[in-house]
């Protein structure tokens, strides 16, 4: 007998041009900050330098949200819709061309798995502009009155975890609805922000329209105190999200939050059994746990759980962990040291608390930063790993007797983002998906993401919706 | 014991089975499908695939000399290499059994079982007075392996003993003597909830393999249709510790579709699943194509089919 | 000569009629600068009770249909009608306008339920939504409630801006806590009456009259409320709400229309559910 191995199938990155340093994305043009700093992006699995990065500071950033006012007034908001949808269908064609160069610099700078890269962020950032393109010249059926207005100029920061596709995610509606932007991308994963800026080049974009000021935390806070920004939308932590609302709570700044979360995925005793076991390693290991919808804790039935476990460890025994750009791999590599130090610690508190925590044997690289798949059974509410957002992979079960129980403990959270319900009962679902207290119910699947299906937070995961119909109120002013 | 063999108890066992959700298992197998195997791995791959195949032809045009034929393609797939391996059996109607048989023993093949479709192959319909003596037929004559088919029009009106009642009785006719593959036709039971019943109602009667497809319908061996039929035997395994086999047939035509096949097994019901005597692949056209990426992992550029035996 | 018996003008918590525990009273005066009544001084402690008592009634204004809830704001209406002479004293006497004026308003007023209470079972199918999406899905959006808003009612408007702040938050199934106009909360105490005998059950509306600048600070910082209307605060409390607010994330909105889809929509969730279609 032989051991099935699959031989490492890497992606090259031969694919990739990148610059030794990167400037600054105002007026169409990439210039050096006036700060005259830049921080090293470095790539995650294996801790080596990708590239030099601008470190906006507060003139850097108030010199893009001029060139946004700019070309607010002199070109976007003189275009008519239809034309402005014509250059997001542009940029949307761009991005499947070049998709390849996205999926493996995404890879390179984050550390997800190139298979979701390719397969996920790549296509869904594409999608949002090709799906939001076609809204520019319909707005007036949006619900939103007959002619609803964008705000103006738009600040836009946006995590780590998807760097493109979040970026996909903000961009997109914003210039759809006639806004200007000034991005902001997450620290540690400024690369494909800045690849975008090229293909907004190459589609010939109007000077302004989009401008990308990279940094840190503090460029964030220079954009959401500037005062000539009129919306701010922002995805991220709740810690952050509650400081935003903070800062702008004297302005008439209007203000999105796609924040953080710690959703119940419940499995119920008439669930299909295998697809649950898939859908719970999906939810909790996809893009290594670092997703605000993620399910992170798993409340089973009682009568099942052995059967549940017992299925759920082999298949976790099957989780290739390594290197990213290995088409064969599931679990990538922690996107820092920072947030590897933060899983490491509420995980060191599920055990001192007295959970039970069980990974799989696998080798994590020497190099970089790694987590193994992780679960703690024994978990009840009062744990921290039952309460804070571990934001990787690692995955807290919970059980509960009756569905009442499991709602309760479901919604016994100030989080609100998304809620998973594994049954084969069609009056159980609809009854499961009404009672639970969260924006985004995934019902015999998760995490599932598509730009026509409107993704926000109940409670403490955030204000507004993106995606869909709902999606473009957040950029256009309505009528209350 | 599971179930008593009654109508009742096997209902009341097969409708306790978890489901199957469609669309989850669809994309859990189209994720496998992703797998990129490459170099040793594949070299591996290929020929263990090849010692899975059940070299089949079941033609109306079937004549003595396609079966000789076929037997020493089964024996030595590639005549110019003897390192290619034997395949898993040869798969033959009823009739030609004995000249299959003759034909491998006469060339050193022994070791390769003949495995006779049964049971009034391929639609199952006819008396079970024929079918037993279809099977006993193709027993006498020396078949190693019962390829029978279930009677999918009682599973599909409920009559669930009755297929249990055939099963057994065939198994018992086979004995110690022949392995029992049992047929599903999955293409006709339609949903995965049916062929996840249809797999343990076959491995309570006794089946040693469970099989997808006749060939004769189509679709047949998709990938999640044997994804099922793995999360069957794995966990049957668990409540039993019996390990049954299975057979994909009908759709494999290439070693991209093989090699996902292993794939399947090998994360579904684990590597112990990985050799003949668990995993076979119903096939005919599928043989050529392995050889032929044989022969470009061996001489490093593509092979052409000219170089490769016909059937 | 009789002696007119005058009213007791008390808050409205829990679908009963206390006096606030404070004690505390403010002396009304109307537009002549008469003395016109002493309405409760609603105190942190009277608005913590009526966050409860409107949490409590959350489930089952919920578990009423849509359809059961849009009869029950038309019954509002219909009970109100019959007080319409009632009303309209009341606001001559705190805003000075003249009767005919003050009857247009309480008719208004009575529009506004109407036209609310017919959103009820309309709202999911206007606001909602099945989305296309790109996968073997059956993805839609509904409309949810919110849970508790409090209202600040618009201080300009005796009863019409009242009404319309508290129709819209219950017509999207929220339960509501109201905060009266300082200056002419008489319509509210009275409509309070109207709403303990109509169907609206106990929990759902509750009533405050008082200082709003002096509540604002608690209401804002009060983690057991969902959202609040900031119609009737100044500017300057209207930041400090949004200051403490962002605690939890309050949804804090401010409105300019008395009748608008948007004010529903406000306070109201948007959740989208999605299931495989297979067999």
């Amino acid at each position: 007998m032989t051991n099935f191995e699959y031989a490492p199938a890497l992606e090259s990155t031969a694919i990739l041009d990148i610059a030794s340093q990167y400037g600054l994305f105002i007026n169409g043009k990439f210039v050096d900050p006036k700060t005259a700093q830049y921080f090293p992006t470095i790539n995650p699995a294996n801790e080596q330098l990708i590239s030099q990065v601008a470190f906006a500071g507060e003139t850097d950033v108030d010199d893009a949200v001029k060139a946004a006012r700019n070309a607010y007034e002199k070109s976007w908001s003189k275009l008519s819709a239809a034309e402005r949808g014509k250059y997001l269908f542009r940029i949307a064609r761009i991005l499947q061309e070049r998709a390849r160069e996205f999926a493996v610099l995404e890879t390179l700078d984050n550390g997800k798995p190139i298979r979701e890269s390719r397969d996920v962020d790549v296509p869904l950032a594409a999608a949002h502009f090709f799906y939001h393109a076609g809204w520019s010249d319909k707005l007036k059926y949006s619900g939103l009155g007959n002619d609803p207005k964008p705000h103006g100029v738009v600040g836009q920061i946006i995590p780590w975890n998807f760097p493109l596709l979040m970026l996909a995610w903000k961009v997109a509606p914003a210039l759809a609805t006639g806004n200007t932007v000034v991005l902001k991308p997450a620290e540690t994963t400024p690369m494909t922000a800045l690849l975008f800026a090229e293909v907004c080049q190459q589609a010939d974009l109007p000077a302004g329209v989009i401008n990308i000021v990279t940094g840190d935390g503090s460029t964030g806070s220079f954009l959401v105190n500037h005062p000539d920004v009129d919306k701010i939308a922002f995805t991220g932590s709740t810690g952050v999200g509650k400081a935003i609302a903070r800062a702008v709570s004297g302005t008439k700044k209007s203000v999105t939050l796609e924040l953080g979360g710690k959703a119940a995925n419940i499995v119920f005793e008439d669930a299909a059994i295998d697809e649950t076991v898939e859908g719970i390693v999906n939810g909790i290991f996809f893009n290594q746990g670092h997703v605000c919808c993620a399910g992170s804790r798993l409340l089973i039935q009682e009568n099942i759980q052995d059967e549940v476990l017992e299925k759920l460890k082999r298949r976790m025994a099957s989780i290739r962990v390594g290197d990213p750009l290995d088409k064969n791999t599931d679990l990538g590599a922690i996107n820092s040291a920072e947030q590897l130090s933060r899983i490491t610690e509420l995980s060191a508190s599920g055990d001192l608390e007295g959970a039970h925590r069980w990974s799989p044997q696998c080798d994590l690289p020497a190099a970089g930063f790694w987590y193994p798949p992780t679960i703690f059974t024994g978990v009840t509410q009062a744990h921290r790993i039952a309460r804070e957002e571990i934001f990787g992979p690692v995955l807290s079960v919970l059980t509960f007797r009756t569905p009442q129980e499991a709602i309760e403990k479901a919604n016994n959270t100030p989080y609100g983002l998304s809620a998973g319900i594994w049954s084969e009962k069609g009056s159980r679902i609809l009854w499961a998906s009404q009672q639970l207290r969260a924006g985004v119910i995934w019902a015999n699947t998760f995490n599932k993401f598509d730009p026509a299906s409107p993704f926000g937070g109940y409670k403490e995961s955030g204000w507004g919706r993106e995606g869909g119909r709902h999606g473009l109120s957040a950029y256009l002013k309505g009528e209350k | 014991m599971i179930v008593d063999g009654s109508e009742s108890s096997l209902k009341s066992f097969l409708s306790g089975l978890p489901g199957v959700d469609q669309v989850g298992a669809e994309a859990r197998a189209a994720m496998l499908a992703t797998r990129s195997i490459k170099t040793t791995s594949k070299n591996w791959a290929i020929d263990t695939a090849i010692s899975m195949v059940d070299l089949t032809t079941l033609e109306g045009a079937d004549t003595p000399g396609k079966i000789k034929a076929l037997c020493s393609k089964a024996v030595r797939p590639d005549p110019t290499d003897p390192s290619v391996p034997s395949v898993g059996a040869v798969c033959v109607y009823n009739d030609m059994v004995n000249i299959a048989r003759t034909h491998l023993d006469s060339i050193g093949g022994q070791y390769i079982p003949v495995a006779a479709v049964s049971t009034a192959f391929p639609s199952g319909r006819a008396s079970l007075a024929v079918k037993k003596q279809d099977t006993q037929d193709a027993l006498d004559n020396g078949a190693g392996e019962i390829d029978m088919v279930i009677d999918r029009g009682a599973f599909l009106s409920g009559h669930l003993g009755q297929v249990f009642d055939e099963i057994v009785m065939i198994k018992e006719l086979c004995g110690e003597r022949a392995h029992l593959k049992v047929i599903f036709e999955t293409g006709e039971l339609v949903t995965y909830d049916n062929v996840r019943k249809a797999s343990y109602l076959a491995m309570l009667a006794g089946a040693d393999f469970i099989k997808t497809s006749t060939g004769k319908i189509s679709p047949a061996a998709t990938a999640p249709v044997v994804l099922v039929m793995l999360e069957a035997v794995r966990d049957y395994f668990g409540m039993t510790g019996k390990r049954i086999g299975v057979k994909p047939a009908g759709g494999i035509r290439n070693t991209k579709d093989a090699i996902k096949q292993l794939v399947l097994v090998n994360e579904t019901a684990g590597p112990e699943w990985l050799n003949p005597g668990l995993f076979r692949i119903g096939a005919s056209a599928l043989l050529n194509d392995l050889l032929m990426q044989r022969m470009k992992m061996r001489d490093g550029y593509y092979a052409s089919p000219t170089y490769v035996t016909l059937d | 000569m009789r002696v007119d018996v005058k009213k007791t003008y008390k808050l409205y918590i829990g679908g009963a009629f206390p006096r606030s525990e404070s004690g505390r009273v403010y002396e009304l005066k109307d537009a002549k600068g008469e003395f016109l009544a002493n309405p409760c001084q609603a105190s942190r402690k009277d608005f913590r009770d009526a966050v409860v008592s409107a949490r409590g009634a959350v489930t089952g204004w919920n578990k009423a249909t849509a359809y059961n809830r849009g009869q029950i704001l038309y019954r509002v209406a219909e009970i109100m009608e019959g007080r319409t002479f009632q009303f309209a004293e009341e606001i001559v006497a705190m805003e000075g306008v003249n009767f005919k004026e003050a009857k247009a308003q309480v008719e208004a007023a009575i529009d506004c339920w109407v036209w609310y209470a017919g959103w009820c079972d309309k709202i999911a199918s206007v606001s909602g939504s099945t989305n296309s999406v790109s996968g073997p899905y059956y993805n839609f959006t509904v409309p949810e409630n919110l849970g508790v808003v409090t209202v600040f009612a618009d201080q300009k408007s005796s009863l019409l801006g009242l009404v319309a702040g508290l129709a819209a938050v219950l017509a999207g199934g929220n339960t509501a806590i109201v905060i009266a106009s300082e200056k002419y909360p008489l319509s509210a105490i009275t409509l309070s009456e109207v709403l303990a005998t109509s169907d609206v059950p106990a929990g759902v509306v509750n009533i405050l009259t008082g200082y709003s600048a002096e509540l604002a600070p608690w209401v804002g910082a009060h983690m057991d409320v969902d959202g609040i209307d900031v119609s009737g605060l100044s500017k300057k409390a209207e930041e400090e709400v949004r200051l403490a607010g962002a605690e939890n994330l309050k949804r804090i909105h401010r409105f300019n229309q008395f009748q608008s889809l948007g004010r529903i929509q406000a306070f109201m969730e948007n959740k989208t559910v999605w299931h495989p279609i297979g067999v």
